[in-house]
């Protein structure tokens, strides 16, 4: 698919979003942002809160991100700064997301408390900055594929917490709990996403 | 090849300028809260300050001066104020300072709580009285190889009223690297003397404060400082007082002593002070002289490891054994110990088995 920068059809869009939540999906195809995926997995509602607030920066850093590869890396040639620069870009997005949840909701703020910052380093959101300048995207798309690997990220992590909260630990041996049988219970649905993987190539 | 280099220098330093600029920019324009009421007290004192930053710093700009040794990066715990109401929820950096009985009281470290709305708060009484001062070293002198007595004169503001027993923050000034720090030292001089503030200040090897007195800090130079902080000090009972000290732990006992002797207290003391060898040793002829001006006064060094050869006649051992060897039994004194952490804990333990209550044990721990 050659990307046309005029004009973006509303099915390739939709492609791009589809590809990027499931047949790519960026934990449990990918593999990124397992650690804060396994700290915060524990409840649903905390996953579900985790899980927007990275959609929202995965998206939203996509786009940033877009326009300072093609505006200012490419033209500037200094393409080998790009993983620094992405660092950065985030980075400063997320405090400033830190600062309006902060004074629009202290209950969403206290309630993300540490994970806010940590979205920065959250592997995810710098994997999704990476693969979107490695596919021919321009900037609607690269919002879309920001917007679909978070949602991918999203779904796969309420899925595990919903999983987890069901889980009776008592049956477990003690080694196992936690963190173990998470790791466990993402593999086995990571295997199911990877049926997803020949429906969609891009 | 060269403009390469430059360019991505270039980049990288003005990425970092433009970001930190827009972050500072959106700080001022999104974390604004108006002015907020804090009310201390149960109304004795209510604060009118811009929200947005934290509870230390607004009581701070206001003159009130919370204890805190570590700068507010939740680290040392003494700012801890009781937060009434519009604190919000207890933070991943508070939570572990604080015990169950102090979250059921709604304690907070004031440096991690921000001010986002109208507060109410408790604080101790004697806060209020808390200034910061700037002063100028008068004296540094030597008292022994690792201890000094430093007399700041105050500038402005001219007067610090205090208790005997009571400590100042002495703020130390970057230098070689390191930062400027808050640190701990009670006063030794009587509370008569309220134009200046003496200190006895030992050597802590490499500690940030305790070097940069010793090496930095020079007679006329300028100081800043706050206080009075504390509760150490005498009580108004007229039970006889057992002074329990080691090295630097003299300070507050020395202020304590001159007091009794200008107010002419008739109460009886006995003052142990312990030291490894008769060199370490320091104000004992005017202690022997209060002996003679105090109604009844002994002062009781005690040296733990005093060459056995040597020409002391005084008392040898751990401070702890001569206590418990000369005052056998003390259920009728009240006792006042300081010093470090350690000597307290084993002094403690002396105290309680020779018969005082534990609410007749005051300390000050110089932790
Ligand atoms: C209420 C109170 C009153 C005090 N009054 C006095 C006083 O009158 N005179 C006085 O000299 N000090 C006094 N102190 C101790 C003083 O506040 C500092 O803790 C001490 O001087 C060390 O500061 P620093 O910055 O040099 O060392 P830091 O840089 O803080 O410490 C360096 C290293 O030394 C260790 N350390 C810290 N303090 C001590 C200590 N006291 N003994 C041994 N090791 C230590 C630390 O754990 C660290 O590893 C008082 C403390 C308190 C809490
Ligand atoms: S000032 Fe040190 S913990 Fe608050």
């Amino acid at each position: 698919m050659t990307p046309d920068p005029h004009s973006v059809p509303f099915l390739s869009l939709l492609l791009v979003f589809v590809s990027a939540a499931f047949t790519d999906n960026i934990l449990l195809v990918r593999f990124l942002g397992l650690c804060p995926c396994l700290g915060v997995s524990k409840k649903v509602d905390a996953s579900v809160g985790l899980g927007l607030a990275v959609t929202f920066v995965t998206a939203c850093t996509a786009v940033l991100n877009y326009w300072v590869y093609r505006y200012l890396l490419i033209p500037l040639d200094i393409v080998y700064l790009r993983l620094i620069v992405f660092i950065v870009v985030i980075a400063a997005f997320v405090q400033l997301v830190e600062m309006v949840v902060e004074r629009l909701s202290e209950r969403l703020y206290q309630a993300l408390g540490i994970f806010l910052p940590l979205i920065t380093v959250n592997c995810a959101i710098l994997g999704t900055a990476l693969f979107m300048i490695a596919r021919p995207y321009n900037a609607t798309q690269a919002f879309v594929f920001g917007l679909g690997s978070g949602f991918g990220w999203l779904v796969a992590i309420t899925l595990i917490g919903g999983i987890r909260e069901k889980i009776d630990e008592k049956h477990v041996p003690p080694g196992l709990r936690g963190p173990g049988l998470t790791l466990i219970v993402i593999g086995i649905m990571s295997l199911a996403f990877v049926v997803f993987s020949g429906m969609i190539k891009l | 090849m060269l403009t390469g280099i430059i360019v991505s220098v270039l980049f990288l330093v003005g990425c970092g300028l433009v970001f930190s600029a827009l972050l500072l920019l959106a700080e001022r324009r999104i974390l604004r809260y108006g002015p907020c009421a804090i009310e201390i007290n149960d109304g004795k004192k209510t604060l009118e300050v811009d929200g947005g930053g934290t509870l230390l710093a607004a009581l701070a700009e206001n003159d009130i001066f919370i204890p805190s040794a570590c700068g507010g990066r939740g680290t040392c715990a003494y700012c801890k104020v009781r937060v009434l109401e519009g604190g919000g929820t207890i933070g991943p950096v508070e939570a572990p300072y604080l015990s169950p009985a102090e979250t059921k009281e709604n304690v907070r470290l004031s440096c991690q709580v921000k001010v986002r709305g109208n507060m109410r708060i408790a604080i101790p009484e004697s806060l209020f009285s808390i200034r910061r001062f700037r002063g100028h070293v008068e004296h540094k002198r030597p008292l022994t190889r690792d201890i000094v007595e430093v007399r700041i004169a105050l500038d402005d503001p001219a007067e610090m009223p205090f208790v005997a027993g009571q400590y100042i923050q002495l703020e130390s000034q970057p230098y070689r690297g390191r930062e400027s720090v808050m640190r701990a030292y009670s006063v030794s001089s009587p509370p008569s003397d309220t134009r200046a503030v003496e200190t006895v200040i030992r050597l802590v090897p490499d500690g940030i404060c305790t070097t940069w007195v010793f090496e930095i800090l020079r007679e006329g130079d300028s100081v800043q400082f706050s206080g009075p902080y504390g509760e150490f000090r005498l009580s108004d009972s007229d039970r006889p007082c057992l002074f329990i000290a080691g090295g630097s732990g003299m300070a507050p006992i020395w202020s304590m002593l001159r007091d009794m002797k200008e107010k002419r207290s008739r109460r009886s003391a006995v003052y142990f002070f312990g030291a490894l060898t008769q060199a370490d040793l320091f104000y004992t002829e005017p202690l022997r002289q209060l002996e003679k001006e105090l109604p009844d006064f002994r002062y009781v060094p005690a040296l733990s490891r005093e060459p056995p050869e040597s020409d002391w006649s005084g008392e040898r051992g751990m401070i702890t054994d001569v206590l418990a060897r000369r005052i056998p039994d003390m259920a009728e004194y009240e006792a006042y110990l300081c010093g470090s952490p350690g000597m307290i804990d084993a002094a403690i333990k002396v105290l309680q088995s020779g018969g005082i209550p534990p609410d007749r044990i005051f300390y000050d721990k110089f932790a």
